[in-house]
């Protein structure tokens, strides 16, 4: 029988192809039937090498399917993307095994042998996770301790302010000029107006709601909310501050935003609720809420400024000398010129400062008010529903996540739009 | 005359506007004081503290003063920022340089270790380290053993303590050998200037480096011992660990979120930094000559360490504010211990948030001017 070179090459690469896949799935196979259905077809092997038997044949079998050219598709895409070495193969199984193995205890947990019906503690009979305890108390993680009938004032209060911010999207083309002083005002003052008058409750025959009842999620945004608009005019005049070439008023700035840079935002709140009181006049009362959201303010303006600075100092000269040759003054040179540049290359910033800012605000916690994190703390130590914190902790860094990753798509879009632009 | 006005009103506006608020505070301050029977001042810090740390890393116990828990305090903070800083570099190195890989499933992974991590408040990860993963470690008396010797257990991670004998020698055999290595390397940049040789200082420095302290073991009177964490019954229930050292679950809880949220920000710093470099540079690189080892020594990582450096500093600064949540889990740091029961205790709001602050403001303000120092000094200088 003759066989020409070319032809066991062929014949070679082939097998080869035909050995490395079987090798490979062999492997897969056996982590998967390990791990999901809890079968080791490996256990004649002795000692350690049953476990490490996937891993090795494997190995091997990826190192058969690595070539050149094979002109089967999956297999060239494996070898591009997942295959082009022997150290990116061994990585490649090393994060498939662990993908394999972690799948299903995570999924039983959470899934197969979640509970989630009934409304006590007994009836979380799985081994997995108690669903039940956040059905039951998903209402005090959303609202706090504000009573339940009247919730419905919270989520009108929410609708109506988000609409209220919509409202700057149909401004009239005559009415576009006013939009600044519609975000950076009225906006504001309309916005407090509501929450004061719906949430807090006092009058219209609404009843009164103390700050202390406020919580959960929705006391997360409307602190964040407010520190956010607060903070963005104070940041914006600290950063011309900054950039101003009088020394006191530039001095005074960079004490300032250094000063806040500098030290934590957990002593903030520490100074917020115990020094601060001490600074007032003795018969003038703040409520804490009100002290905290000043403090975070204060807090984030300094980081607001910095960023709003960067926009400032990325305008070209050309624009500071255009607007003066025109004769226009320092305000309205920056009104009309710099701030509305500066402000649209700022915009992916302060997206990313605000996200920061969302994040920092379970921190209000220490201070005793019961935002999410408060209300986690308060349900785990009940008596009633005692050995759940696990299953608190994910949900609200579930809650926490699916925000803040929008967030950030949000503004890494907004980067992207205005980097083309440019 | 017109322009001077123009300078000078906003000027002495803002001085009175600092002025007023300071004034306003300070005499509503001085009001509330006296009401209260408050006075200000800092005798308090000689005081006896009474009250008890949980861990330390300097002898304390609770007859000494609030200056020395202060110090003590300071430490508990400086030592979690440390290793978070230890432990976050070298995750992050590893994901930023695993998000520029070739290999599809590293890179995803890599990219959702980032977007996870990095998306999920700070405070968040603590208590979930704190109150659900760490509590479910098994119990002292059914703990297994981690190599040997560490038992992982609910009440904290207990390492084998090392116990010394003439420590002084060994210190000073590693003081000298690292003096000498240092020296060495000053010698062998002259001498490749000079002449072109290159030494093996890489291999000289390990050489000195451990030959020298184990010539201390032989000859010096050193002598190493390590006390292994033993079981032992207290009562019929309660099993604890004696000997060793006992890393509590706090510091653990601390250490592994701070560094799992700030690697991801270092991860971003790095995989910025590399991407920064031009391919150029490295095929640059290539034709004069060097081979891939100097090319990464002498070339990219310069480069890239230009680029990487100040963003990850800030992180650093970062993770050592943020160390401060450790108040929200117990951990003895500067925040729980002054600002939380010092406070209480002495009820000197102002001076004590004052100190706190101003510690973290020196902290911050030193490293920044070290960066600013050392960005001045590795910037491209140009015409």
């Amino acid at each position: 029988m003759k066989i020409s070179l070319s032809q066991i090459k062929s014949n070679n690469y082939i097998t080869n192809i035909y050995l490395g896949t079987f090798l490979f799935s062999l492997s897969i196979f056996d982590v998967f039937l390990y791990s999901f259905l809890n079968i080791n077809i490996t256990s004649f092997l002795p000692g350690n090498l049953s476990l490490f038997f996937p891993l090795i044949i494997g190995f091997i079998g990826l190192s058969f399917i690595r070539m050149e050219y094979s002109g089967i598709k999956i297999i060239d895409n494996l070898n591009k993307h997942i295959n082009t070495s022997n150290f990116n193969a061994l990585l490649t199984l090393i994060i498939i095994f662990a993908l394999l193995k972690a799948l299903p205890p995570a999924l039983s947990w959470m899934v197969l042998d979640a509970n989630i019906s009934g409304d006590t503690k007994q009836a979380c009979t799985g081994t997995g996770a108690c669903w039940t305890y956040i059905k039951v108390w998903f209402k005090r993680f959303m609202y706090g301790m504000y009573p339940n009938e009247m919730h419905w004032r919270i989520n009108s209060a929410f609708i109506l302010v988000i609409a209220l911010g919509f409202v700057g999207y149909f401004f009239k083309e005559n009415l576009k000029k006013y939009l600044a002083l519609y975000y950076v005002v009225i906006y504001p003052i309309i916005a407090f107006l509501i929450i004061y008058y719906l949430i807090s409750g006092g009058s219209f025959g609404l009843v009164w709601v103390e700050t202390g009842a406020w919580g959960g999620l929705s006391l997360t945004f409307i602190v964040s909310f407010f520190c956010l608009i607060f903070c963005f005019p104070l940041g914006m005049i600290l950063a011309l501050g900054r950039r101003s070439n009088l020394p006191t008023v530039r001095y005074t700035s960079i004490c300032y935003i250094e000063f806040w840079r500098g030290v934590p935002l957990i002593t903030v709140l520490f100074m917020s609720s115990v020094m601060f009181p001490m600074f007032l006049p003795e018969d003038f009362f703040m409520d804490k809420l009100v002290r905290v959201i000043i403090a975070i303010t204060l807090f984030e303006a300094a980081y607001c400024a910095e960023v709003i600075r960067g926009g400032l100092q990325a305008l070209p000269r050309g624009q500071y000398d255009a607007a003066k040759s025109l004769g226009m003054g320092y305000w309205k040179m920056h009104i009309f010129v710099i701030l509305p540049q500066a402000l649209k290359l700022v915009i992916p910033g302060i997206a990313n400062t605000f996200l920061a800012l969302v994040k920092d605000t379970p921190l209000i916690f220490v201070v005793g008010l019961a935002e999410i994190a408060g209300m986690l703390a308060l349900a785990k130590t009940n008596p009633k529903w005692l050995g759940f914190a696990m299953e608190g902790y994910i949900f609200a860094a579930i809650i926490f996540w699916i925000i803040c990753y929008a967030m950030s798509k949000y503004s890494y879009n907004l980067e992207q739009k205005y980097k083309t632009e440019r | 005359m017109n322009n001077k006005i123009k300078r000078y009103i906003p000027q002495i506006l803002t001085i009175l506007f600092v002025v007023l608020i300071f004034g306003f505070f300070t005499i509503n301050a001085q009001v509330n004081m006296d009401n209260r029977g408050i006075d200000f001042g800092f005798g308090f810090l000689k005081q006896e503290a009474s009250f008890d740390m949980q861990f330390t890393l300097l002898d304390y116990d609770g007859q000494d003063s609030y200056m020395w828990a202060y110090v003590v305090a300071l430490l508990n903070t400086l030592l979690v920022s440390f290793l978070g800083i230890i432990f976050c570099t070298i995750l992050g190195v590893i994901i930023g340089v695993a998000r520029l890989s070739g290999n599809f499933l590293i890179r995803n992974s890599a990219a959702w270790y980032v977007e996870f991590f990095r998306n999920i408040p700070l405070l968040l990860q603590i208590f979930f380290w704190y109150y659900a993963a760490l509590r479910a470690l098994p119990l002292p008396e059914k703990a297994e053993p981690w190599f040997g010797v560490t038992y992982m257990t609910i009440k904290g991670y207990y390492i084998p303590s090392m116990i010394w004998e003439n420590l002084n020698v060994f210190m000073s055999c590693l003081l000298a050998s690292i003096i000498s290595i240092i020296f060495i390397k000053i010698y062998a940049k002259k001498i490749q200037e000079k002449e072109g040789k290159q030494l093996p200082v890489l291999y000289i420095s390990l050489g000195l480096i451990t030959i020298l302290p184990l010539l201390s073991f032989l000859f010096g009177g050193v002598t190493l011992d390590f006390e292994i964490p033993v079981l032992k019954q207290l009562a019929k229930t309660s099993f604890i660990f004696e000997g060793g050292i006992r890393l509590p679950p706090e510091l653990i809880a601390l250490v592994l979120a701070l560094s799992l949220y700030t690697s991801t920000f270092v991860a971003e710093c790095v995989r910025a930094g590399i991407q920064g470099i031009s391919k150029g540079q490295k095929e640059a690189a290539a034709s004069v000559g060097l081979n891939p080892n100097q090319i990464l020594k002498l070339v990219i990582m310069p480069q890239a360490l230009r680029i990487i450096i100040p963003p990850t500093t800030n992180q650093y600064l970062n993770l050592t504010k943020n160390s401060s949540l450790a108040a929200a889990i117990a951990y003895p740091d500067l925040v729980l211990v002054f600002a939380g029961t010092a406070l209480m205790q002495t009820g000197k709001a102002i001076e004590i948030v004052g100190i706190t602050m101003l510690t973290y403001l020196t902290i911050s303000l030193s490293i920044a001017a070290l960066m600013n120092w050392y960005n001045k000094r590795i910037e491209i200088k140009e015409k």
